[in-house]
């Protein structure tokens, strides 16, 4: 009894060894880039490790075939490099000798890889199943566009500065004409003056009658 | 003169004064508008001078053609070619007090044409110039965001992806092209008007202006800012250039001179040609600008520090431009090995940064004996930096899409986009107030400004209309139309009429004369080396520029650069050549502006055919009074003709 016990499972293994395999078509390629990652505080790749991705793939399994109570052992991992890459399998806990097939699996790593990256402390680049595209973050798009804002800002200063410009130009205008009015008033009577009497250049500019003028306007 | 300030209601006065009338004289200066101080009218000249040629075209030049060995032949034309036509026009505007228009007419009335062509290629060349601020304002508005919208491409519908064109050029190319200019693949397909981009340059023009709503009073106030606040921004980029890794590379790039360059012609003619464009000769503006300085003001002097301070500028921008060019030629470069190694270590499962870019020949090598076929297979890149310190760029291409990928890089990004984007801002302004200046004066001048139209309003309506026209360049096909605007507008009119302009003040104003009045303004009579440079060797020069310039043109196909994302050879240009309707309008913007030439030259000709004897010298003027008339007569039957 006990020689068929160890013989089945001898048998089983290796079966399970044979369906993991690079190339396996329900297998997936897993690289991990570490030190790439995390520099000085890279952890290093151990037996322990591999258990804790062996244990969060089955937490990934049994998140999204609900009711299915998937076990460490139902995650079967092979090829294991330097690079730490290697190739996993996953079987059914129902029947260890059926592979669960791929899209079931893409889409159990795809709900729950923030969790299986964040036990890993690792990232989409650097912790990789090949062929699984990491589904990317939705761009953050505001409400208004930024350059909007700076747009307004811009142009509310400078629509700002027009009005002021042209405000202060047409008071100063006015000011002019005020001053042009009382200035020709004046001019009116050298005018006169000087056309009348040719050689007045050369004469003293009389004073005291254009003071009377302004005097008398006021 | 008693009838002098009844005569002067516009704003100018445009008396041509011999030397004599020191009093009369006074009077007119204070209706004339003038600079507060030298110093505004020095920047103003520098400020139109230096511009976003300095920045953009001048370090590409130096780097193709051989680093520092290119300063040889540029001093070389600043010397015999730039300063000398740029003495002639401060001097003459000087003298003769008035604008482009004005200036030509009264030296000879046969060569009047050669003021209202300057003012039609100012006009134009304005246009599309503020087109490119637009360009620089987008950006601006884009720099405050985190991230910078041009470092990721955007993502793709379902999220699994990003998109395809993005993902085939680069996310700098994307933004420029798609995102910015929407841009059309061939000038056929005009596209529709992109409403960003009408927003953008309704802003540019606003900015623009407010500097310019008063002529030089409001242009002199803003020029303080706008001129210094580019110097500042070279300085802070220099210091920090410097300190970025990669910066040295560049630098030695950059400046190391490579002598076999000076034996080709075209190195030559490209110096002739930009110090010609860099230093805004033939514009107008200049004319306009020395036109309101008080005539005694030493016009030699201020031709040194213009001419000087606009190639120093040069000089001094492509250090830090270069130094960035270096680092981004260094981070592609260490993208590209980074990339090598990757692929190395991913194929052949080698543990994790163990290949670094140190051992990476040995590993390459080790691995190459014990697997030559599966290396093979990898298709690694050959990562060399001198390939991505050649793949440099000009014009919109250097600001927009290289440098704006070099600054991604650097920490704090959007300080110093933001700050890139205001420098390139403030120097294509003050460019554009000489512009601007180039078509206002002369107008003034020929009091086509109704009396009752405030000059706020009628700066206005320039700008309004110049924007108008403009809107071309908001289409698809803009960009396209711009650079048809660029190479036809802006280079073949300024030759031809540069090349009048020293004739006409050599020959037919008189040498002799010329000298006189330089004479009287500064006190001092110009030396040998400026006779030399006016009779014989710039006109020359000119000569030889204009023709090898129109014999390279037409050796060119007519041919552009087309972006087009379904091209075989996408993310390359497709290279398209122009319809023919398209190269009728080439050959329409070369010839219009220049065209006034000849047709005034024939109309004054047949009218002095017709009418009889003294014909006015001078711009025709309303006469008020008999007394003025003949007062202008007497000293009109002076200036013409006499050499």
């Amino acid at each position: 009894m006990l020689d068929k016990i160890l013989f089945l499972l001898c048998l089983a293994a290796a079966l399970a060894d044979q369906r993991c395999m690079p190339g396996a078509p329900q297998g997936f390629h897993v690289r991990l880039s570490i030190k790439t990652a995390l520099g000085d505080e890279a952890y290093v790749w151990n037996e322990n490790e591999m258990f804790l991705f062996r244990a969060s793939l089955a937490f990934a399994m049994r998140n999204h075939m609900g009711g299915q109570q998937f076990e460490v052992s139902n995650i079967i991992v092979c090829n294991e490099t330097e690079r730490v890459s290697f190739w996993f399998v996953v079987t059914s806990p129902l029947d260890t000798s059926q592979l669960i097939d791929q899209e079931n699996v893409e889409v159990a790593v795809r709900k729950s890889r923030n969790r299986i990256n964040g036990a890993f402390l690792l990232n989409d680049k650097t912790l990789e199943f090949i062929g699984i595209l990491p589904t990317l973050a939705a761009p953050f798009i505001p409400a208004t566009p930024p350059w909007l804002i700076a747009f307004g800002v811009v142009m509310g200063a400078v629509g700002a500065g027009i009005i002021i410009m042209l405000v202060s130009s047409v008071v100063q205008r006015k000011r002019k004409a005020n001053e042009k009015t009382r200035d020709e008033d004046n001019d009116e009577e050298t005018r006169v003056k000087t056309v009348e009497n040719g050689a007045a250049r050369d004469g003293v500019y009389n004073m005291s009658f254009s003071e009377d003028e302004r005097f008398t306007e006021m | 003169m008693t009838g002098d300030k009844e005569m002067m209601e516009g704003e100018d006065g445009n008396e041509m004064t011999e030397g004599e009338d020191g009093g009369a004289e006074e009077k007119e200066i204070t209706e004339r508008p003038k600079w507060d101080n030298k110093l505004q009218y020095l920047l103003t000249c520098i400020g139109f001078a230096v511009g976003l040629g300095n920045v953009w075209r001048f370090p590409y030049l130096c780097q193709t053609y051989g680093g520092g060995a290119f300063l040889i032949p540029y001093l070389i034309a600043l010397v015999l070619e730039g300063l000398p036509l740029l003495h002639i026009e401060l001097a003459i505007g000087q003298r003769l007090r008035l604008g482009s228009v004005g200036v030509w007419n009264s030296i000879s009335p046969y060569l009047g044409g050669l003021g209202v062509a300057s003012m039609m290629v100012s006009f134009l060349v304005s246009m599309f110039y503020n087109m490119i601020l637009a360009w620089i304002l987008w950006y601006f508005f884009h720099s405050f965001q985190d991230p910078l919208p041009w470092r990721n491409c955007p993502v793709n519908l379902n999220h699994t992806g990003y998109i395809s064109e993005c993902e085939k050029s680069s996310p700098v190319n994307y933004f420029w092209y798609h995102e910015t200019l929407n841009i059309t693949p061939n000038i056929q397909t005009s596209g529709s008007i992109e409403w960003w981009l009408v927003l953008c340059l309704a802003s540019a023009w606003c900015l623009v202006y407010i500097g310019f709503i008063r002529g030089i009073e409001t242009i002199g106030k803003a020029i303080y800012v706008t001129v210094t606040f580019p110097y500042l921004v070279l300085t802070i980029f220099l210091i920090r250039a410097l300190t970025l890794p990669g910066a040295a590379d560049g630098l030695v790039y950059l400046f190391t001179p490579n002598w076999e360059t000076l034996k080709n012609p075209q190195v030559w003619l490209d110096a002739a040609t930009q110090i010609f464009f860099s230093l805004s000769l033939a514009f107008g503006g200049l004319i306009a600008f020395s036109s309101y300085n008080p005539q005694k003001n030493n016009c030699e002097m201020d031709t040194l520090i213009v001419g000087c301070v606009n190639s120093f500028t040069s000089i001094y921008a492509s250090i830090p431009i270069f130094a960035i060019l270096g680092f981004k030629a260094n981070e592609n470069y260490n993208t590209c090995q980074n990339w090598n190694i990757l692929q190395l270590t991913n194929a052949f499962n080698v543990g994790d940064e163990n290949i670094t870019v140190a051992n990476y020949q040995d590993w390459l090598n080790h691995l190459n004996a014990t697997d030559p076929s599966e290396v093979e297979s990898l298709d690694l890149k050959t990562c060399d930096l001198h390939t991505f310190l050649e793949q440099s760029a000009s014009g919109t291409g250097l600001a927009f899409i290289v440098f704006t990928e070099a600054v991604i890089n650097m920490p704090g990004s959007q300080v110093w986009a933001v700050l890139f984007f205001v420098m390139l801002f403030c120097l294509g302004l003050s460019s554009m107030f000489g512009n601007l200046q180039g078509v206002l004066t002369p107008l003034m001048d020929l009091h086509m400004i109704p009396t009752w139209m405030p000059k706020e309003v009628f700066t206005g309506l320039i700008c309004l209309l110049a924007f108008t026209i403009s809107l071309i360049f908001t289409l698809g096909s803009g960009n396209y139309w711009l650079e048809i605007f660029n190479n036809y507008v802006g280079s073949m009119p300024l030759l031809i009429i540069a090349f009048f302009e020293i004739v006409t003040v050599a020959y037919v104003y008189g040498i002799n004369r010329f000298n006189d009045d330089i004479e009287w303004m500064t006190g001092r009579r110009p030396n040998i080396y400026w006779q030399a440079t006016w009779r014989f060797i710039s006109p020359f020069l000119l000569l030889v520029v204009f023709v090898a310039y129109v014999v390279t043109e037409a050796e060119q196909p007519a041919t552009y650069n087309a972006w087009n994302p379904d091209y075989v050879y996408f993310p390359l240009a497709e290279v398209l050549s122009y319809p023919g309707w398209v190269v009728a309008i080439c050959a329409l913007l070369s010839v219009v502006p220049v065209v006034s030439i000849p047709l005034v030259a024939s109309y004054r000709f047949a009218m002095s055919q017709r009418a009889d004897a003294s014909q006015c010298g001078g711009v025709v003027v309303e006469f008020e009074s008999d007394d003025i008339r003949d007062a202008r007569d007497d000293n009109a039957r002076t200036i013409p003709g006499e050499l």
